[in-house]
């Protein structure tokens, strides 16, 4: 079985989880042998930009010491052998030109959806 | 060919990305699949006669078959037997139905 | 009867703050009806679900006392749920993610719900006929 996640919300209680949960399960699952891919679209597109920065928050004397890092666990993703995907006129819709992106994340067009998601017994969308 | 079933729950009122999900159902189609979008939530709110909706009545041209909860309807005052053309009330086992054939279903 | 299916069911919204909550839950219902087998992975907010120590409570606003009330406690709903599933010859098999549980502190869930993993995601959909995931926003 061949899974596609196609994660659209971004930033949602990531201080709080210190990662973005669906970046998360898929690490988990694809340590748990899951045939996964990744679609990032709509906001989530910019979890793939670079410079991203979370660090530094402090709540009284409480300091966050493990920020999320989410751009660092979708190179990681990519390093294990899960197929990122991002939309590519979400990015531009965001000002994201390739230059600003990751390595590794491979842009597709909407056009190409309807193909890409027939590769996939199952498509969740997160 | 597959079999899709889109649900969408949003309504462009409040969220625009419910273009993203009329978008991929009018891909989907023109790709030779069999698309069902099943409307639900503040989805229906969209069925309703007058309500501004170019985009379905695109997507029912388009060969998409359009169905929105009866429950959702009621729900927010929207009679089920006037809806907007070519959008058909339907109870809520269709989504059932479509998953227990293995049909793709995708919630937005 | 109709032919036994395997259905999953991925949700993340705690109880009481979004209509997909709603919706997921008349799902359900709708497959415990039929006898199916139902899985449910329970992922961050959804843990809340099957919470043991939810409470109802009176209404002034309407003048209702607790029990005119009667107020929906999904707990109730899950529990219910799991007897239509018995009584129809299905399964409703519950499983709260564990850490999402743990850092929400709702280890008290009702009888009946189980802790697990994302690894059990993926073994109920690998053994489903359909998998529905319900994100949350």
């Amino acid at each position: 079985m061949k899974a596609l996640n196609i994660i659209e919300s971004a930033y949602r209680g990531t201080i709080e989880e210190q990662d973005d949960t669906i970046v998360w399960l898929t690490h988990a699952m694809k340590g748990a042998g899951a045939d996964l891919a990744v679609l990032l679209r709509g906001n989530a597109v910019n979890y793939a930009a670079l410079g991203q920065d979370a660090a530094g928050l402090a709540f009284g004397g409480w300091r966050q010491t493990q920020p999320p890092r989410l751009a660092d666990d979708i190179t990681a993703l990519v390093a294990k052998g899960v197929a990122v995907y991002v939309l590519s006129e979400d990015l531009a819709e965001r000002g994201l030109g390739p230059g600003d992106i990751l390595n590794g994340v491979e842009r597709v067009g909407r056009d190409s959806l309807p193909q890409l998601l027939a590769g996939y017994d199952q498509v969740w969308h997160w | 060919m597959a079999k899709y079933l889109l649900i969408e729950t949003r309504d462009p009122f409040e969220a625009s990305d419910v273009g993203f999900c009329h978008d991929l159902a009018r891909r989907l189609a023109a790709e030779g699949n069999q698309v069902i979008l099943y409307l639900v939530q503040n989805g229906v709110l969209l069925a309703r006669p007058g309500a501004r909706a170019p985009a379905l009545a695109e997507l029912v041209q388009a060969g998409v078959e359009v169905l929105a909860d009866d429950f959702s309807l009621r729900e927010r005052g929207i009679s089920a037997g006037r809806l907007q053309a070519g959008i058909k009330s339907s109870p809520l086992d269709v989504v059932i139905d479509e998953m227990a054939e293995g049909c793709k279903v995708i919630w937005h | 009867m109709a032919e036994k299916k395997t259905l999953t069911f991925a949700l993340m919204d705690p109880p009481y703050e979004s209509a997909r909550t709603t919706t997921a839950l008349r799902l359900i219902d709708i497959a415990v009806r039929r006898g199916y087998a139902v899985n449910v992975f329970a992922y961050e907010g959804a843990v809340l679900l099957p919470f043991a120590r939810q409470q109802p409570h009176p209404n002034a606003v309407h003048g209702r006392n607790v029990e005119e009330e009667h107020h929906l406690l999904t707990k109730d709903v899950v529990a219910a749920l799991a007897a239509e599933a018995t009584q129809n010859g299905g399964k409703l098999d519950w499983v709260n993610c564990g850490l999402c549980v743990d850092e929400r502190g709702a280890g008290e869930a009702i009888e009946g719900v189980r802790r697990g993993s994302p690894a059990d995601l993926w073994k109920m959909a690998e053994t489903s006929d359909a998998t529905l995931v319900i994100g949350t926003r």
